[in-house]
């Protein structure tokens, strides 16, 4: 039984992980359609059935699905086609450690909505992300071309390098939340600051916040710090691939930013919890209450969880469409002449605060 | 230090800039989604084939040849236009007609669309106001190249 409800738990994630890949793209086309003064792709249909355009990335699918299968003759052909399922799965995995929603009560059972509560769930999808840079050094190296190459030692850079200060920027979350178990430390931001403020992650962390959400937008690799890419200049890692593989390429991209959104919103932005509302209903902090259903106060907390991913996705799409993108070497001086003293900074400051409270 | 944070404010008036385009955008999508009126639109786009856009009056569509009140071509074959057309893409062959006010009509009058440049110098050079380029017909592209040919009757249609 506890393994048909793991198997259905790792469904349901994967699904709602697809499908939100998928819609992202559309929201793609829509939002940077919707910022310059645009309609966006609105001509997908089902016999005559438009709907905003909805059916937009089925046609995408199967475009790429029918594309011929190309593998460069300079290329090796192993490492060719390894690289984009290597860097797709480190980071469609990552999902397993994300927590949706409070634990869920059906009769005696109690069934924790996170695929897999690891204790240090963390650094698992850090670690996974990180991986993800194999991918891009992988297809760059191994499609036999010096464009590639340079897009694969670019994102190796700019990863490995935005790598630190995202790693540094969590250490003073860690700090004030003592957990690495995402979901714990969701549970965490449950309490009330003062009594009334919710005590989310970007109240206690603000510096952190911000270094975390640069460092993170890095790791997309997508237009304001699009090096190993680098539309304009080099055409990027991903070059000499075509059809589904180039797709992985771009699913991975759109599945990252749903992850980073994930992650801003776990450690910061309180996850699942929905201001004063607890495992019994509602809590005024005026006083009163407003008592709510058990599988109520669950749907509420899997919504919230969904609009603050979509929020911060949005947010992202709306960065992509608004910056231009930086040149080399001023990513390389961000990354570590300002991000990593300020995320030194940031765990300096925790520090003293923490000592001083104590 | 202080140019640092400067320039952090001017890259959030920055993304503030797309944000306004956004809301404001997508307040007048809503409400035509509504079904409301609105003078300004969300977008400036014309969805071409069912949206189309008015022509202006001196715009050079395809060529037609106008007729005398009892029907007939004006044309009176001078090749005016077969001479001055920049693209060599009008032939005139022209035949004797019994009026002697009139004297010559063409007997095949084929201008080929596929080389026409749609300078508007066959109408300008025109003596008799015999040829112009204000049917309105923008979409006339076909699968073969025999299609693009216009003879006499499809030019006075």
């Amino acid at each position: 039984m506890d393994i048909f409800i793991a198997v259905i738990k790792i469904i349901l994630a994967l699904i709602w992980f697809l499908v939100l890949t998928l819609y992202l793209t559309w929201l793609e086309r829509k939002e940077s359609a919707v910022i310059q003064d645009r309609i966006g792709a609105n001509r997908a249909n089902i016999w005559k059935f438009r709907f905003l355009g909805l059916f937009q990335p089925f046609a995408d699918a199967v475009k790429m699905i029918f594309k011929e299968d190309f593998v460069p003759a300079s290329a090796n052909k192993f490492l060719h086609t390894l690289a984009p399922f290597l860097s797709f799965f480190f980071v469609a995995i990552t999902i397993c450690a994300v927590p949706f929603g409070d634990a869920l009560r059906i009769g005696e059972r109690t069934i924790n909505l996170q695929v897999l509560d690891l204790n240090a769930g963390l650094l698992f999808m850090l670690a996974m992300l990180s991986l993800a840079i194999y991918g891009i050094i992988l297809s760059g190296w191994a499609s036999g071309n010096r464009f590639t190459l340079l897009g694969g030692i670019r994102g190796a850079a700019q990863l490995i390098s935005y790598e630190v200060a995202l790693g540094l920027s969590l250490i003073g979350v860690i700090m004030v939340f003592p957990s690495l178990s995402l979901q714990s430390i969701v549970r965490f931001q449950g309490e009330n600051l003062l009594g009334f403020i919710p005590k989310w992650g970007v109240l206690l962390q603000p510096l952190g916040f911000i270094v975390f959400f640069f460092a993170a937008l890095a790791e997309t690799k997508r237009v304001p710090f699009d090096m190993p890419e680098g539309e304009s200049e080099i055409i990027g890692f991903f070059t000499e691939y075509g059809g589904l593989k180039w797709g992985l390429f771009m699913m991975t991209d759109f599945m990252e930013i749903i992850i980073v959104s994930a992650l801003l919103t776990t450690l910061f932005f309180g996850g699942w919890q929905v201001p004063w509302l607890a495992a019994d209903g509602f809590h005024w902090p005026w006083g009163g209450g407003w008592g709510l259903q058990h599988g109520v106060v669950v749907l509420l907390q899997l919504l919230a969880f969904n609009i603050k991913i979509i929020f911060f996705c949005w947010l992202q799409i709306l960065i992509r469409w608004t910056y231009p993108r930086f040149r080399y070497d001023q990513v390389m001086d961000l990354g570590w002449k300002v991000l990593i003293p300020l995320s030194l900074l940031n765990i300096a400051g925790t520090g003293i605060v923490i000592g001083l409270l104590k | 230090m202080i140019k640092a944070l400067g320039d952090f404010l001017e890259i959030i008036k920055g993304g503030l800039i797309t944000i306004r385009h956004f809301v404001t955008n997508m307040w007048f999508h809503t409400l035509k989604v509504l079904g409301l009126k609105t003078r300004r639109r969300g977008a400036v786009t014309i969805q071409y084939p069912e949206e189309k856009k008015d022509l202006a009056a001196r715009h050079r569509s395809l060529h037609r040849l106008t007729r005398r009140e009892d029907g007939k071509p004006r044309c009176v074959s001078c090749l005016l236009c077969v001479t001055v057309c920049p693209s060599e893409c009008i032939s005139v062959e022209a035949a004797e007609d019994p009026d002697s006010e009139i004297q010559k009509v063409p007997a095949k009058f084929v201008i080929d669309m596929s080389r026409c440049c749609f300078c508007g110098f066959c109408v300008e050079a025109c003596p008799e106001d015999a040829i112009r380029m204000d049917t309105g017909k923008i979409e006339f592209a076909e699968y073969r190249r025999a299609d693009m040919i216009y003879d006499l009757d499809r030019l006075l249609k």
